[in-house]
């Protein structure tokens, strides 16, 4: 199984090798590392994002309030920064983190204490975080112009040669590898997907560590808000509209199981890093849009028939030997 | 062509269903080897045989769903072929599964009548005589339901009733019954008999796989033992002994079904006192000793699991103490047992047990990560160390302890799952029904296994329905009915006679 893992991940390497090699042949600029650069930063709000779902799917949940989470935060920041124009950024990532963390508790604790399906929690958050950019601003847009200057550098700023925004993305990434792989809570909510039943009879509070995946999911929903209105300098009601599904996508390409229980973070970079190429190659290689959806969605469904195909046992051994293992 | 030409043959002998040299082979494995049944009319075969015979394959071929690679099937002596379930099915064999398969928001009119129901104008159904054939197959059940309730408010005994009414909807003639009493609760079983019983007197032949050796003996007219895909023995089961017939499942003696053990009591180390739960029991005190192996005996739904949960904190009750080693301890989530020393092995080992997608030194290290870990940060070396040492001690097999849990045989998957209990160095470990529905041998190596910890200074508590087990394994029984402690027996009075008799409330003690 573990060799699978690791095979499911390589093959995903080689389809994004692939992916890349043929839109070379049209488009060798395209493949400049210059450029991939610039594609790995376009993806990070994705990477981003596609890490705190996958956490939350990993836990038997889902979490379709990311995007509306991340539209509300970045507009909440950008009201904020209006209001307080000399409040320094590090302040401002910090409310954005808390506010996220704040919404994403609210998802928890519906699916914690009240036992709501998460999907039926988060499609109800989801509107509601949108009205309520709706209610703070009347459906105004909040425009560049309004924005301090300091706001916007940030996500732009040069460091060594990339992006901050593209250095936090790597950041999450070394994170939460070290948070999935070496930590009793990261174990935990492996656990808590891959068998809820036992998990509770070995001392785990499931519903607690779903909460707490709905918590992380929202911070980095929050996070990747200030990050996404400041990059584009624009804040609006529908801001990364639909962009939950997109996430949704890049986890279950990168090998996360619906069911909960399978997944890692390079998985998740990976499918992310996949949408985003093919999101940035199609309109170079002049492929309509269109076309992009499509790509997408058949990629989703090949990768949910390859993980099928790798979860399936070998078949069951029903003869036994003669010799009965005491 | 057929062989087996015999000219003339009486009725009443000649088989209604029979299988002859049926062969089935899944890749690498070969489920069934040239195996025969024969099912007559108005009689009870029972097929019996350890987990892993063929049991479930041949109920699959004799209900259509899987399709034998060689040799026939007959009914009336004619070869047929099912190559899907509705085959099987008009040519009246009807199987009643394991886990009864219905639908909780039907009615129970709709659940017995899902897929042949009488069809009125345009092809649409025709409920009033879907009710009404309902309500006949119902009371020719001697069954009290009616068929316009909705499913899911009808008890475990009615809802099999159901199902066995659904196998009766379709003019069944040949019964398969697969372990049909797994679920259900002493009356419960003594009224499934009964229709078993009317069955036979309607001339249908009943197919019944059983693991209980005291229905077999009951029930049954003939057997037929499957070992290893083979059939092994067939014949009227009043020429054949209990001895005889587990001697053919296992294709050994089994002289010694229960380990001799030296019993030393230790210390007093739980102390339960006036343990309450608003409904589902009361007053239940009791202590145990290092050493000892306490079993909790009671029907079905007489409040023992419920209690164990809430003595591992699943569930809270409303009153009562835990003492450990004369500690006051409160314990208000399974946290909180395990770290006081008590664990729980759950009755659904498959379920409840292990994380199949984990590899098997997380599934060990999952309840003891406190103490391999520091600081909330794991330590892998320390995980490989613990998970090796408890794998070893249980002869658990597996190519690494990388290897996910998912991939690995049942047995080694409840070592896994005994091995990550063993790993938090218990005081008290709770085995609830730790046999039920394994195979001979794989029994006697727990039992093996269970006086083993308790040798080794472990209290255990075991919750057990099989009697057997209890007067075996035990060396002192509470019996608990209705919620509460009916009797507390020493290892002398333990007899399956008192045991029944307090189950169900029959009798103060007789002897």
């Amino acid at each position: 199984m573990k060799k699978l893992f690791a095979s499911r991940e390589a093959l995903l390497m080689i389809a994004i090798a692939v992916l890349l090699g043929v839109i070379s042949l049209r488009f060798p600029a395209f493949v400049a590392p210059s450029n991939l650069l610039g594609v790995f930063n376009d993806t990070s709000p994705l990477i981003l994002l596609a890490i705190g779902q996958m956490i939350v799917i990993l836990t038997k949940c889902i979490d379709l309030s990311v995007a509306a989470n991340l539209a509300l935060t970045g507009m909440v920041v950008s009201l904020v920064n209006i209001a307080a124009p000399g409040l320094p950024i590090i302040a401002i990532v910090a409310i954005a983190i808390c506010f996220g963390t704040l919404l994403g508790m609210f998802n928890g604790i519906l699916v914690w204490k009240l036992a709501i399906p998460p999907i039926v929690v988060t499609l109800g958050t989801m509107t509601i975080f949108r009205g309520i950019i709706f209610l703070l601003t009347e459906g105004k847009w909040v425009n560049s112009h309004e924005m301090s200057d300091a706001f916007k550098a940030v996500p732009r700023a040069d460091l060594i040669g990339l992006p901050v925004l593209s250095w936090i993305a790597i950041a999450a990434v070394i994170l939460f590898s070290i948070v999935m792989t070496r930590t009793s809570l990261g174990r935990a909510f492996y656990a808590a997907g891959g068998n809820p039943q036992a998990a509770t009879y070995a001392g785990i509070n499931v519903g607690l560590t779903q909460f707490w995946a709905f918590a992380i999911s929202g911070a980095i929903a929050g996070l990747t808000g200030y990050l996404w209105v400041s990059r584009f300098a624009v804040a609006y009601v529908d801001v990364a509209g639909g962009f939950e599904l997109t996430v949704v996508a890049a986890c279950v390409i990168g090998g996360v199981s619906i069911m909960g229980g399978i997944g890692s973070v390079p998985g998740a970079l990976l499918g992310a890093l996949f949408l985003g190429i093919i999101a940035n190659a199609l309109p170079v290689v002049n492929i309509s849009p269109f076309w992009q959806m499509a790509i997408s969605g058949g990629a989703i469904i090949i990768a949910v028939i390859l993980n099928a195909q790798a979860n399936r046992t070998q078949g069951r051994i029903i003869l036994k030997r003669a010799e009965h293992a005491t | 062509m057929p062989l087996d030409l015999r000219p003339d043959v009486s009725t009443s002998d000649a088989p209604l269903l029979s299988l002859t040299g049926v062969t089935k082979t899944f890749p690498g494995v070969r489920a069934l080897s040239n195996v025969s049944l024969n099912l007559h009319p108005g009689k009870v075969t029972a097929l019996v045989g350890e987990n892993g015979a063929g049991k479930s394959t041949v109920v699959k071929v004799l209900t259509g769903i899987y399709q034998p690679d060689e040799g026939d099937i007959r009914v009336d002596g004619r070869p047929v072929r099912f190559p899907t379930p509705q085959y099987a099915e008009s040519a009246g064999v009807t199987a009643i599964h394991q886990e009864t398969v219905l639908f909780d928001e039907l009615s129970v009119a709709e659940n017995i009548f899902l897929g042949h129901a009488p069809k009125g104008r345009f092809g649409l159904i025709d409920t009033a005589t879907m009710n009404s054939n309902a309500a006949e197959i119902l009371s020719g059940l001697g069954a009290k339901i009616d068929p316009g309730t909705t499913l899911k408010e009808l008890g475990t005994a009615n809802k099999h009733l159901v199902a066995i009414a659904r196998a009766l909807s379709v003019d069944a003639r040949v019964v398969i019954m697969d372990e049909p009493t797994a679920a259900l609760s002493h009356t419960e079983i003594e009224e499934l008999y009964e229709l078993v019983e009317g069955l036979k007197a309607q001339g249908k032949a009943i197919l019944f796989i059983s693991h209980k050796f005291d229905e077999i003996f009951r029930i049954a007219d003939d057997y037929t033992v499957f070992r290893d895909g083979q059939m092994i023995g067939e014949g009227a089961i009043a020429n054949v002994s209990e001895a005889e017939l587990v001697k053919m499942m296992v294709g050994r003696d089994v002289s010694q079904i229960f380990p001799e053990r030296d019993r030393q009591l230790g210390d007093k180390v739980l102390d339960v006192q006036g343990y309450e739960h608003p409904t589902e029991f009361a007053d239940i005190s009791f202590t145990l000793r290092r050493g000892e192996i306490l079993g909790f005996y009671g029907l079905v739904g007489a409040g023992r699991s419920e209690f164990m949960q809430a003595l591992f904190g699943t569930t809270l009750p409303s009153a009562g103490e835990v003492w450990i080693d004369g500690a006051s301890i409160t314990i208000r989530s399974p946290a909180d047992a395990v770290s006081h020393g008590i664990v729980y092995v759950p009755e659904d080992r498959g379920k409840q047990g292990a994380i199949g997608a984990l590899p098997i030194f997380q599934n060990v290290t999952l309840p003891s990560l406190a103490r391999t870990s520091q600081k909330g940060f794991l330590r892998l070396a320390e995980e490989f160390k613990l998970a090796r040492e408890y794998s070893e001690r249980l002869d658990l097999r597996a190519a690494s302890l990388d290897t996910h849990v998912g991939n690995l045989s049942g047995g080694n998957q409840q070592k896994v799952v005994i091995a990550k209990w063993l790993a938090t160095e218990p005081k008290v470990i709770i085995l609830d029904e730790p046999t039920k529905g394994i195979d001979i041998g794989s029994k006697a190596a727990v039992h093996e296994f269970m006086a083993e910890l308790a040798a080794q200074g472990l209290a255990v508590i075991m919750v057990s329905s099989e009697i057997p087990e209890i007067v075996g394994m035990s060396d002192r029984v509470i019996v608990m009915r209705e919620g509460r402690i009916a009797a507390e027996l020493d290892r002398d009075n333990i007899t399956p006679e008192t045991l029944v008799s307090y189950a169900a409330g029959i009798s103060e003690t007789s002897s």
